[in-house]
């Protein structure tokens, strides 16, 4: 097998043997189990970027592959284990090896019941989503967008809130909805074409303008659910809420990609035809996601909720920057992924921390952190601000070029949007700003008297992700510049 | 060098945030260490001859450049030295005011966290890089504001201030966007050269949306709403924003990228209103206030609205002259008021009195900056506020409004001195008392460029500061107000020339009314839709969802009941199913 060939089946190998052993060993081992198979994907991830080459250009607008594998499995399926990265992936692909590794290590201090199963699922959910990101045939990227949704759906109704039970389903419900449209949509594709093999449909789309608006109509529903685009938003703040802390971070941190992602590489990469015209509607949703996600944020009284809907605005501004369908949006929207993904995961991080230690996640019954845990207190004052925006925080760059994108764009349209998303912008530091003032500031609340500051382990957990939200505010083009020359070509059909 | 400059500060800070809670000498050190570095750099510099600009490739987004540019001239540097002159003198003073506060390391390393976000302001080429140093400042201000645990209200104050600059901001970023995108380049020295080429009306959108943000973090009508609340942040903090950082940022902005105001007379007309108002506002507000830090922080508003008159009339070395000059006068004044409040332990001045004797250092190095801001010679304020009321002579309604300013600046300060350090004490639990010498040598140190910037530059031959007979009228109208204040003290038996303003007192002193304006204009309308919103959201969105699923159930429900039919339904069901089948058959057959 050529070196491709390992890293690629291995990053999706490891964590399902590592899923197995999780397993059968149960317990802390399985944790342990879990975590070296976590570690060993993240490390797999390095040689990838390290013996990059450009293995194949399909030419014109198809991906540039830094690795590719492409092995026969079910013919009368057209399905086929075709697998590839490139600079739109990868960043992607390290993203969720580094929070499944934090996860799967943060489980084994934290030790819940059935620590092992929880583990396993997680890295369950780490083969499906890695999948998705590297699968470059059709009904392959179908299979791993699927496989997520079960163990998720799994992690919520077994280790979460309250009222899990009800929003497990309700996840499973809403996303298989949307599944059924992308698989609808992959048969129209591969009955229109004859192939599922996503680099040769990217580099010639031959699908007629009509069919192209069809299908892609399909594809962004399916994808905007799992975004989320507001008005397809209602199963997050539920899941987000009552998930346990570890299936909030993957949640947020990389599951919510898949939908970017898909709408990227199979939305505008297969119907482009058909994402031009419908840019303009779903600039204009996702102008209202970052305007309705942070409008009800402000309302919010529970920290896991609150957080959760700041996801819907932040998503909103990643996709208003595929809307524009231009190089400088699609960069932004790329780099706006990884930052919501860093900032976000600390952020549910932080508030499984502070609900763990007082017992409730009520704004009104927190308050003071700052006067015992200046440690945790802190650290969320970073997220938060990074979570606003702030430049030199990696948040600031997919937010502000998205705005670029959009008055780059033109026409009145485009710049009214452009406004509202930078107004939308001000809304996210007041509601933030908020949650900080009544979880932080003020008087130390009864809840909080007497809890323990941080942990070693738990700084562990946070640490690569404070670091990495400010080296990608310092250096943004640790993301930009991988992603450059595929953009390119997915725009203008040369790297 | 200009990068170290920048980054030592920067360093400094963020190596101090890491720091142990208790490890008071090293972030001192650390905090001390940062400004030394950028104040001696910046000496260095401005002895060298190193001018113009470097720059690299930051990022890239499609075909658009964002770089890191030093773009350093004179303007730059003098900024530069008064920024890291009053950085080092807060940092210094902070030793010993913060002296038992368990949160001073993270205090000292955001000091130096905004000191070079200040810096990256003064020395950007680029309008990204600048806008990357403009928000952290407003970052920085928001943590410094909200340090102090023991006053309730200052977490609000913080948000507030975050909050009314981050809307201003907003246009901010927009006209960089407009200025960028039309330019190809976020290149100031490029995007300044691309504005001729611009339609008039692109570049007055830039020029106003640029202006919002100026407004915003330069305290200017109508955003100006945050600056006094913002007193609730330690003295020396107040200092820190009012002199050198924050507050200058939007004033210095105006200068580095005038062409593009200079383009646009909308936009001129525009910023001259905006400072007549500003400096009448801040200094009406100004003259009833009883907190001895409000009314520094009214004052600031009203000179900042000076500065920005300046600006109106392309006066862009006047506007810096009294950007300096005030740079220097209320960082001592703020550090002064910080050793009052320190002896009297409280705000207000109607606590204080009769402070002259047993503070000396204190009244004097006050008296100096006071008079700097009162404008008579030979304080720097003289020279450079003279040099403003001058340049403006040109918009007559603003010139009427900035002499208007001279004389109620010079009541407001004459009763601040008066009250503080004249008279009885009006509280006898209150024993005066001098401050130890890491709060005196700042005061010091600061007198000197108070009392003799203006002095040295007539020694230097600056043509700005120059003596003639069109002083006479300023300065009459500033002797005018130091008299009338000085009667109402006598009149009132020592005590405050602030009663003859009657029942107008409290109304001027809550800034008139502006901040109940902003809570109806803005505040509810954004809670009230938020509300609306939510329910929306809630009810409408997710209700269709829940209520989708609910169908759905009910549905399956109904349909389940339907089948479990008893036996003669079920054979009358059977039956009719028959008949069907074979009707459909006979008749399609």
């Amino acid at each position: 097998m050529s070196t491709s060939a390992v890293l690629l089946v291995g990053v999706l190998v490891v964590p399902l043997l590592g899923a197995v052993a999780a397993l059968l060993l149960r317990g802390r081992a399985g944790a342990l189990a879990a975590t070296v198979a976590s570690v060993l994907t993240l490390l797999l991830t390095v040689p990838m970027w390290h013996t990059r080459g450009m293995v194949k250009s399909a030419g014109g607008r198809g991906p540039q592959l830094w690795h590719e594998v492409d092995r026969s499995w079910v013919p009368a399926l057209d399905l086929r284990l075709h697998l590839g990265v490139d600079g739109i992936s990868y960043p992607l692909v390290v993203l969720t090896a580094l929070l499944t590794a934090l996860c799967c290590g943060y489980l084994m201090w934290q030790r819940p019941e059935r620590a092992g199963v929880l583990a396993a699922l997680l890295l369950v959910i780490e083969v499906g989503i890695l999948g998705t990101f590297l699968a470059f045939n059709l009904v392959l990227f179908f299979l791993a967008f699927e496989i997520v949704l079960l163990p998720m759906a799994a992690v919520i109704a077994g280790w979460g809130g309250p009222a899990r039970k009800a929003a497990a389903l309700k996840f499973a419900l809403y996303t298989l909805a949307g599944s059924v449209l992308l698989l609808v949509g992959v048969v129209a594709v591969v009955v229109q074409t004859g192939t599922a093999d996503m680099v040769r449909l990217t580099a010639e789309p031959a699908m007629s303008h009509t069919a192209q608006l069809w299908i892609f109509g399909l594809f962004a529903v399916a994808f905007a659910i799992k975004s989320p685009l507001w008005p397809l938003h209602t199963w997050l703040p539920d899941a987000h809420t009552e998930a346990p802390t570890v299936g909030s971070v993957i949640l947020a941190g990389v599951l919510l990609k898949m939908g970017t992602y898909g709408l990227i590489r199979v939305g505008v990469g297969v119907t482009p035809e058909g994402a031009a015209a419908f840019a303009p509607a779903l600039g204009v949703l996702a102008v209202a996601a970052i305007l309705i996600g942070s409008l009800v944020c402000l309302r919010q009284t529970e920290l896991k909720r609150l957080i959760a809907y700041s996801s819907v605005g932040h998503m909103g501004f990643v996709l208003l920057g595929i809307a524009t369908l231009s190089q400088i949006g699609l960069q932004a929207a790329l780099i706006g992924n990884i930052a919501h993904g860093l900032l976000t995961g600390l952020l549910f991080f932080l508030a499984g921390a502070i609900k763990d230690r007082a017992h409730t996640g009520l704004l009104a019954d927190l308050g003071g952190l700052r006067e015992r845990q200046p440690w945790l207190a802190g650290v969320l004052g970073f997220a938060a601000l990074g979570s606003l925006g702030l430049p030199g925080l990696a948040g600031f760059w997919g937010e502000a070029f998205a705005v670029v994108a959009s008055v780059q764009r033109g026409g009145t349209l485009w710049i009214v949007l452009a406004v509202l998303a930078a107004v939308g912008g001000a809304l996210t530091a007041a509601y933030l700003l908020r949650l900080l003032r009544r979880v932080s500031h003020g008087p130390q609340a009864a809840a909080l008297a007497g809890v323990p500051e941080v942990r070693t382990p738990e700084l562990a957990a946070w640490s690569p992700l404070v670091l990495l939200a400010l080296l990608l505010g310092v250096a943004p083009m640790l993301v930009l510049g991988l992603s450059a020359g595929a953009v390119s070509a997915l725009t203008t059909g040369a790297p | 060098m200009i990068a170290t400059l920048v980054l030592a500060p920067l360093l400094c800070g963020l190596v101090g945030l890491l720091l142990p809670q208790r490890n008071r000498p090293v972030a001192a050190a650390l905090g001390i260490l940062g400004a030394t570095v950028a104040l001696v750099l910046t000496v260095l510099a401005l002895a060298g001859e190193e001018r113009g600009g470097v720059s690299y490739r930051w990022a890239r987004f499609g075909d658009l450049d964002v770089t890191l540019t030093a773009l350093v001239d004179t303007r730059a540097l003098l900024m530069a030295l008064a920024v890291a002159v009053v950085a080092l003198c807060v940092q210094v003073y902070s030793v010993g005011y913060l002296a038992g506060d368990d949160r001073y390391g993270p205090y000292a390393a955001q000091i130096s966290i905004f000191t070079g976000a200040m810096l990256t302001v003064v020395f950007s080429g680029d309008l990204i890089s600048l806008l990357v140093g403009w928000e952290v400042m407003g970052a920085c201000s928001y943590l410094l504001i909200a340090h102090d645990r023991t006053l309730p209200e200052a977490p609000r104050a913080a948000v507030k201030a975050f909050l009314v600059t981050r809307v201003g901001d907003v246009g901010f970023l927009l006209g960089i966007v407009l200025l960028g995108v039309h330019a190809g380049t976020f290149r100031i020295v490029d995007v300044l050269d691309a504005v001729p080429g611009m339609s008039p009306a692109a570049v007055t959108t830039a020029a106003l949306l640029l202006l919002a943000g100026v407004a915003g973090k330069s305290a200017q009508f109508p955003l100006h709403t945050w600056l006094p609340d913002a007193m609730a942040g330690p003295t020396p903090i107040s200092a820190l924003i009012h002199a050198a950082t924050m507050v200058a940022a939007g004033v210095y902005v105006v200068v580095r990228l005038f062409p593009v105001f200079g383009a646009s007379p909308t936009a001129l007309a525009v910023l001259a209103a905006m400072a007549g108002v500003t400096l009448l506002l801040g200094a009406l507000a100004a003259t009833a206030a009883d907190d001895i830090k409000r009314v520094l922080a009214w004052s600031t508003v009203s000179q900042l609205g000076y500065m920005m008159a300046a600006l109106s009339v392309g006066a862009l070395d006047a506007a810096m002259f009294h950007l300096l000059a005030h740079a220097a006068f209320k960082a001592l004044l703020f550090l002064c008021a910080g050793s009052v409040i320190h002896a009297v332990g409280s705000n207000l001045m109607s606590r204080m009195g009769g402070l002259r004797r047993s503070m000396p250092v204190t009244f004097w190095t006050m008296t100096i900056g006071l008079g700097a801001l009162v404008g008579l010679p030979p304080f720097a304020g003289f020279f450079s506020k003279e040099a403003v009321v001058a340049a403006v002579h040109e918009r007559p309604a603003l010139w009427v409004a900035a002499l208007l300013g001279v004389a109620v600046t010079a009541w407001y300060s004459t009763r601040l001195w008066l009250l503080t350090f004249f008279g009885p004490a009006r509280d006898a639990a209150v024993h005066g008392h001098e401050p130890g010498w890491a709060m005196l040598s700042p005061l010091l140190v600061l007198a000197v460029p108070a009392a003799g910037l203006g002095v040295g530059a007539l020694a230097a031959d600056y043509e700005l500061a120059h003596l003639g007979v069109e002083l006479v009228l300023p300065l009459a109208l500033a002797a005018l107000g130091v008299a009338v204040a000085w009667w109402g003290w006598r009149r009132a038996d020592a005590g405050d020339p602030a009663a003859v303003l009657g029942r107008a007192g409290p109304f001027l002193a809550g800034g008139l009314g502006l901040d109940t304006v902003q809570d109806r204009l803005v505040v509810r309308p954004v809670r009230a839709l938020a509300r609306a919103v939510t329910a929306v959201d809630v009810s409408g969105v997710d209700g269709a969802v829940n209520g989708l699923g609910r169908a759905t159930t009910g549905a399956g429900a109904g349909l389940a009941a339907w089948h479990r039919a008893a036996l003669p339904r079920a054979l009358a069901g059977v039956l009719v199913g028959a008949v069907l089948v074979t009707v459909t058959a006979v008749v399609f057959a």
